[in-house]
């Protein structure tokens, strides 16, 4: 049998064969999409609403995509790491690994169509909405091949088509224009939802309440979606907010609390809350999860927590290493075949890596591009517009 | 400009009628009307456009009434009174230039305080509520930082909001939305999202209405790189700027003046727009270029009333657009008179006169014979005192002095 999805050459799939073939071993395989249910880690606590149930349908091939997702995701930004360290990125650099689950339990729930704005921890959801790695090592190196010509940097990824709205450097900020893009899409009539993505840093900004209050009285398809990795960059959770419960911030709008290291988990939810959103209006999802990496590349990560605890989380609850275990229990591939796939998503990093080196810097000229749109015949060059100087009478 | 003050010190002395009307419509529906003020003084006090006429020699006080629309019959190019229009008042121009962009492109709706059930607190957005209904004309809580926000984040989808600031100081609150998302989001991502919003609202110092209330806040805008900043100041270009504001493809904040709602004049029936980049002359002259814009145009006007009588000639344009500056016809009328006077209403420090110094003398010093002189407002928090918030704008006195130094 043919596993197909393994993009390796033909004859490591002519040798599998010829191995499955040998021990006559049945499992499903991997494109098979017969249903599996597993149960979430935990059961999903509720705030004005009825949870949703633990046990999650899923398939096999949804789980082999959600461990070639997540390995790729990882992946990349330890890679991005060692780019940073190399000063080939400057500036800021928040990476996400460690919650990769949030951004693949996400996108198994939606639809292109739906929108999904985050903050600046944006290098994975970007992917996980079809970025290309090439767009992002371009865009991290600040190369012309980025997402955004290399004129926004790690902050500010964005794809237009796929309904990703970026990648934000102000805390808080997008939370308010995501309310307004989920207004955009009740205006429009679309039956579509917005994901405005925060961390537990962002849940105590003013904005986030304003927003949410407009978004519950013009009963707007808004899902907030709490990232609480525990830590405001520096500041641990408890000593930020007198409140961390913050599934339970909206008062008056629902919210649920999730595992956020649980892939199916997060699906499940985000599938929940899109329902919800459509007929009831505003809802809030805490998405429980962890970051291994500091706040951003200038920060170590261990000055206000200890080593242990880090490594603690890494080998019980990460979302890599369930998924693994999900697969190997369900026998739907061997640990081979996993390991297979993480050294294919090895080799896809380091060529897009090579690839996006390659790519040149932005032109001088592009300085003055795109600060106005287009149509009005404008690139504009401060407020003395030089270029009329030639044509004075 | 401390000579120049000092001067007017002694004429300046006006008792204003109070008229704090933020919360009672009444006194912005009811037509203009001139009254003078006893105690002997010999100045008029007009409540209409807010201008003063402060006349130096005789002692008589004029009726102003027709001045609102005289000044319009007296510039020269841009007049609309060729063609028989209908009369109207400011805040209606305003209204209809936005209920035809909502009749014409559905993308096109209205958020703001009390825009809707309320009919806008300047009546700008009345009945509009009435005949789009609750999507499209958006009554939001007292939340200016996160409906900006919605509105940017609205108009990254394609629709075209105009965010109305019930008065232009509030939007201070939303300022991290204004410079952050709305004039960077085009540059930042690479030219994926355009933001065609438009955010309004009356500014400028008022009758008495408190330091918080009277902010000028195009000089704190001016910096933010991807907005365009225009500023009305008649019932023909303000129809014509909100026009042309909501069809533009960029950001632009359009400044209204919160003194300038009744000014009444003739406008075509027809469909127009304004040049979003382009300045308005009002009065072609040969001995002085006055640039200014919003109400102090109103105030250049009435100076230019005493220049005439002695003898000046002097170019009045309003540059209406403050961000690009027009410096082509900027430049012109600099090659033709050799003489600049900026009045303005911002502060001193940092305010619009000061980087249209800037640009002018940068790319026109060698056509200037005197240093440009700009007469702004004192840097201070606008007092509640009518005399003194009298002083802390430019009177049409003071620009008369300015003329005849420049002129020297």
């Amino acid at each position: 049998m043919a596993l197909s999805y393994l993009r390796s050459s033909s004859s490591s799939s002519a040798n599998l064969k010829l191995l499955s073939s040998a021990v006559s071993i049945r499992r499903p395989i991997s494109t098979d999409t017969t249903p599996i249910t597993v149960e979430t880690s935990v059961p999903f606590t509720a705030h004005q609403c009825e949870a949703p149930s633990r046990s999650v349908e899923t398939s096999s091939s949804e789980l082999l995509n959600f461990f070639r997702n997540m390995a790729l995701m990882r992946r990349m930004e330890i890679a991005a790491d060692s780019l940073y360290k190399a000063k080939l990125i400057r500036g800021f650099c928040h990476l996400y690994d460690g919650q990769e689950a949030v951004a693949s339990g996400m996108e198994a729930a939606i639809t292109k169509k739906d929108c999904i704005i985050t903050a600046y921890r944006d290098h994975c959801i970007f992917m996980g909405r079809g970025g290309t790695l090439l767009e992002v090592f371009a865009e991290l190196m600040g190369r012309r091949a980025g997402c955004s010509k290399g004129k926004g940097g790690s902050m500010h990824c964005y794809k237009k088509d796929s309904n990703f709205y970026g990648g934000h450097g102000i805390v808080g900020a997008q939370v308010p224009l995501g309310c307004g893009l989920a207004f955009a899409q009740k205006y429009s009539k679309d039956e579509t939802v917005t994901f405005a993505l925060y961390g537990d840093g962002a849940a105590n900004q003013g904005q986030l309440f304003e927003a949410l209050n407009i978004s519950a009285l013009w009963d707007l398809p808004a899902i907030l979606v709490c990232e609480n990795n525990h830590y405001g960059m520096g500041t641990a959770e408890w000593r930020a907010s007198k409140s961390p419960a913050y599934y339970k911030r909206g008062d008056y709008a629902p919210g649920l609390k999730v595992d956020g290291m649980d892939v199916l988990a997060v699906k499940q939810a985000c599938k929940f809350a899109k329902e919800h959103a459509l007929k009831n209006g505003p809802i809030i999802l805490e998405m429980d999860t962890y970051r291994y990496h500091g706040h951003s590349m200038s920060d170590p990560g261990s000055t206000y927590r200890t080593r242990d605890e880090i490594s603690g989380v890494r080998q019980e609850r990460d979302p890599i290493e369930r998924v693994r275990k999900l697969i190997l229990s369900h026998d739907l591939a061997t640990e081979k075949e996993l390991k297979d796939i993480e050294k294919e998503m090895r080799k896809e990093v380091d060529d897009a890596i090579a690839q996006a080196k390659e790519s040149p810097m932005p032109e001088p000229s592009e300085l003055f591009t795109n600060v106005y749109a287009k149509g009005l015949g404008v690139e504009s060059f401060g407020a003395d517009r030089k270029e009329v100087r030639a044509t004075l009478p | 400009m401390a000579a120049i003050f000092q001067g007017v010190g002694a004429a300046a002395t006006l008792s204003s009628s109070p008229s704090n009307s933020f919360d009672s419509n009444n006194s912005f529906l009811s037509p203009p009307r001139s009254f003078s003020v006893g105690k002997g003084a010999s100045f008029s006090v007009i409540r209409s456009g807010g201008i003063l006429n402060l006349n130096s020699k005789g002692r008589r006080a004029q009726q102003l009434i027709s001045n609102a629309v005289a000044t319009k019959a007296d510039s020269a190019a841009v007049s609309s009174s060729s063609k028989p229009g209908h009369e109207l008042l400011l805040f209606e121009a305003l209204q209809e230039g936005l209920e035809e962009e909502m009749d014409r492109d559905l993308r096109v709706c209205v958020m703001g305080e009390d825009v809707g059930h309320y009919g806008g607190s300047y009546k700008v957005t009345k009945g509009l509520a009435k005949k789009f209904g609750d999507l499209r004309v958006l009554d939001t809580p007292i939340a200016e930082n996160s409906f900006t926000g919605m509105g940017i984040g609205a108009a990254m989808t394609g629709l075209r909001p105009v965010v109305e600031g019930m008065n232009m100081g509030f939007l201070l609150l939303a300022f991290n939305q204004i410079s952050n998302n709305c004039g960077m989001l085009h540059y930042t991502s690479g030219g994926q999202f355009t933001i065609p919003i438009v955010i309004r609202g009356p500014g400028g110092v008022g009758r008495q209405l408190g330091a918080e209330h009277s902010q000028r806040l195009e000089s704190y805008f001016q910096s933010i790189p991807g907005i365009q900043m225009v500023a009305c100041s008649t019932p023909y270009n303000a129809k014509g700027l909100m026009k042309a504001a909501i069809r533009s493809e960029n950001p632009v904040i359009l400044f209204e003046h919160v003194l300038l709602y009744n000014l009444k004049e003739r406008i075509p029936d027809e469909d127009y727009i304004c040049n979003l980049e382009e300045a308005e002359m009002v009065r072609p002259g040969e001995h002085v270029t006055i640039l200014t814009y919003s109400r102090m145009r109103y105030h250049v006007m009435q100076a230019a009333k005493t220049l005439v009588n002695k003898g000046y000639d002097p170019e009045v344009i309003d540059i209406r657009s403050l961000k690009p500056f027009d410096l082509y016809t900027i430049g012109n009328s600099v090659k033709k008179t050799h003489r600049v006077l900026i009045v303005e209403e911002c502060m001193r420090t940092g305010g619009i006169g000061a980087s249209l110094t800037a640009a002018i003398t940068e790319n026109f010093n060698d056509y200037l014979d005197a240093p440009i002189m700009c007469l702004s407002s004192q840097d201070v928090p606008t007092p509640y005192a009518g005399t003194l918030e009298e002083v802390t704008v430019v009177q049409p006195a003071q620009i008369v002095t300015a003329v005849e130094q420049l002129c020297r």
